[in-house]
């Protein structure tokens, strides 16, 4: 039998287990360093007497327009958002990009001027590029690479292994919303839904959160993988069990029906414009009326704490009274067969 | 939701228990076939809101967990013909064959697509004339209708590049088998509320009659699934063995008659080779000699040894109710969802994909 050859698989992009095994197995082994093994959304670096948080993000999102939002917008928020959760305030981000032999220049200004606009919303400049183009077929009409940099203020220091017992996890608004958006336009699954993807820039909000209690131990934008794959990787950041209740968690009535008919499950569906938020128990009341008053976390909720007891693990309490562990998903969900 | 939210109803439920607790106290092994079952009663913590003495086994109701390594193999050997597309739901793409599975093939250059229908396969066969599509047809009861009315439409639309290897089984067959065998002691049934909705309540008489096990035919939510454990208990208690449907808001007694006539018009049942059960009388679909041109197994005439399960995989046992996935060594240590050695870890609705996922 010949020698069995590992490739990369789709799983290996899909934000759960799989893509940390990669990242382990691969990246981290050879490029290590104190900043990339923390593994945090940004890395925060120490220039003089500054602290940059620097990220890195590519767009690879399909179809590139979708309700709610592109892959340009995209890009901008998912970077800005990167920094925020970070505890840092968004600056400068690059932007390359590699364009398909044949794409529509239309398109592409379409793209851009989306990027344009949220590069203005969120306050940020775009000071570098590139631009490459590949033939046909060599990339599905846009890719986008970003690069963002960020200024931490004195004081805050927020990190994914940074959790602490006790502490109150906030999350901005409904699970899902992005993923169950773009999957609604997917060939072969499209469905009728007025859900639109809750792509946005969380700066400001980040910023009036940290304004008000510079005590938050710890931030994630729950993207790929959704909040199960991110509070999975807070609990084993910093080595802690986390408690959440499934009746606290908002989902979207369309969302909740779409996961159901296709047998998601909406906390491991992405969202691209929520954040959680890890406080003290002290500070949480008064972080979750901030957050609240923000338009991007109305329908905000404490949806559980922080635990001594199973560290690294993330258990919930259902809706009818059981429990269940909340496990780190595997790669690419796929919907059901019968 | 409608429909949906009463049957989360957690007052209702409290109530159920409450009642559940009240009736006798003899240890009683109820087991619930389906694969959506097993994942439902996790997700909601159901066990845990049982007396202890009220026990519940998996069983073999997840087919893509049931479908034999052979056949998985075979599927792989038809991916790799130059001119195939193969079309299957996104499930079957990671169970590991003998050497490799059609996600890596896929990863290697195979033209595997997954789809949510077969009519999308069948569209794929419209979409590229120069192939042949092949539609890789796994499930039970409730998938194998659809697939017969795809195939009806081929026949109709004049599609000549689209077929279908037949992999269906059907369930009475595999719940025979487990009551008969002296292996494992089953008071009484939770039967699957999908294949139920078309087969209707009849293939079950004769199981209870003759084995003397209650049958309760359940929905997939928290409230559905402890009423049918209610109902179930009373029967025990009464010493009745009878088959009641809990689901009356999807089954009937008859099923869906419009559905088991394209059934049995595309379909006729043959003996077949169920992981864990080995070779089942009458258990499976193949598709008639009517609808030949539609059967891939008779396009593509492929012959394989006979494979062998992985060794140390208890995948066998499991889907038979005799052991649960924590009594298998390979369990978490060795076999995972990323490197799943049996196809109970790779479905989604699989027995030990459950544990892994969702017991602590």
């Amino acid at each position: 039998m010949e020698k069995k050859r590992d490739i990369v698989t789709m799983d290996h992009g899909g934000g759960g287990r799989a893509a940390r095994d990669l990242i382990e197995r691969c990246f981290l082994s050879r490029f290590d360093n104190p900043y990339l093994n923390r593994m945090d959304d940004s890395a925060v670096v120490t220039l003089g007497t500054d602290r940059l948080a620097i990220t890195t993000d590519s767009y690879v999102v399909d179809p590139i327009f979708f309700p709610g939002g592109d892959i340009g917008s995209l890009a901008v928020h998912g970077t800005v958002n990167d920094l925020s959760v970070q505890g840092a305030r968004p600056v400068f981000l690059s932007a390359a990009f590699i364009l398909e032999e044949g794409f529509d220049l239309a398109d592409l200004e379409r793209v851009l001027d989306a990027m344009a606009e949220s590069t203005r919303r969120a306050e940020v400049s775009i000071v570098a590029g590139d631009t490459k183009v590949v033939p046909r077929g060599r990339c599905d009409k846009v890719y986008i690479n970003t690069t963002g940099v960020g200024l931490v203020e004195d004081g805050v220091h927020v990190s994914g292994s940074n959790a602490q017992i006790n502490d109150r996890l906030i999350l901005s608004g409904s699970a899902g919303d992005h993923g169950i958006a773009v999957l609604s336009q997917r060939e072969g699954l499209r469905f009728d839904t007025e859900l639109v993807s809750d792509s946005a820039p969380l700066n400001r909000l980040v910023g009036e959160i940290l304004s008000g209690t510079p005590a938050v131990h710890a931030m994630r934008d729950p993207t790929r993988g959704g909040v199960a794959a991110s509070l999975n990787e807070i609990a084993n950041q910093s080595n802690v069990g986390i408690v959440i209740r499934e009746a606290a968690i908002p989902v979207k009535e369309g969302v909740r029906s779409a996961c159901e008919i296709l047998g998601l499950d909406p906390l491991y569906v992405a969202n691209e414009g929520k954040i959680l938020v890890f406080v003290g128990p002290e500070d949480a009341p008064q972080v979750l009326e901030t957050i609240r008053r923000n338009p991007l976390g109305r329908e905000a909720q404490i949806i559980g704490e922080v635990v001594s007891t199973h560290p690294g693990q993330v258990v919930m309490k259902t809706m009818v009274g059981g429990t269940r562990i909340v496990d780190m998903p595997l790669g690419e969900q796929l919907p059901r067969i019968c | 939701m409608e429909y949906i939210d009463e049957y989360r109803d957690p007052g209702v439920i409290q109530h159920l228990i409450h009642h559940i607790r009240h009736l006798s106290g003899r240890p009683v092994r109820l087991m619930e076939v389906c694969g959506t079952h097993t994942v439902s009663i996790f997700r909601n913590g159901i066990r845990d809101l049982l007396p202890k003495r009220i026990r519940l086994i998996s069983g073999p109701g997840c087919p893509v967990c049931v479908t034999p390594v052979e056949q998985i193999d075979q599927a792989i050997v038809l991916a790799q013909e130059n001119d195939v597309i193969l079309a299957t739901f996104g499930d079957l793409l990671r169970v590991p064959g003998s050497n490799t599975s059609l996600l890596k093939q896929r990863g290697q250059g195979a033209d595997i697509r997954i789809v949510y229908s077969a009519y999308d396969a069948l569209s794929l066969a419209r979409e590229n004339e120069k192939k042949e599509v092949v539609f890789l047809g796994v499930g039970f009861e409730t998938t194998a209708p659809t697939i017969g009315a795809v195939i009806q439409h081929a026949r109709q639309a004049k599609v000549r590049n689209f077929t279908v290897l037949s992999m269906h089984k059907i369930l009475p067959p595999a719940l025979e088998a487990l009551v008969e065998s002296p292996e494992i002691e089953i008071d009484g049934f939770i039967c699957p509320g999908h294949v139920s909705t078309i087969i209707g309540a009849g293939p079950y008489e004769a199981i209870a009659q003759k084995f003397d096990v209650p049958c309760v035919i359940a929905g997939f939510e928290p409230v559905d699934v402890l009423q049918t454990v209610h109902l179930l208990l009373q029967q025990i208690e009464r010493g009745e063995a009878s088959v009641e449907i809990q689901y009356r808001r999807a089954v009937s007694p008859q099923g869906n008659l419009r559905a088991r006539r394209i059934m049995e018009e595309v379909f006729e049942p043959c003996d077949s080779v169920w992981r864990g059960f080995g070779s089942l009388s009458q258990s499976g679909f193949q598709i008639r000699k009517s609808y030949r041109e539609f059967d891939a197994g008779h396009r593509f005439r492929i012959t394989l040894p006979r494979a062998e399960e992985p060794e140390g995989c208890l995948c066998g046992s499991i889907l038979r109710g005799l052991v649960e996935p924590p009594d298998c060594t390979l369990f978490r240590r060795v076999c995972t969802p990323e490197n799943p050695v049996g196809a109970c870890m790779v479905s989604s609705e699989g027995t030990c994909a459950a544990y892994y996922k969702y017991a602590s």
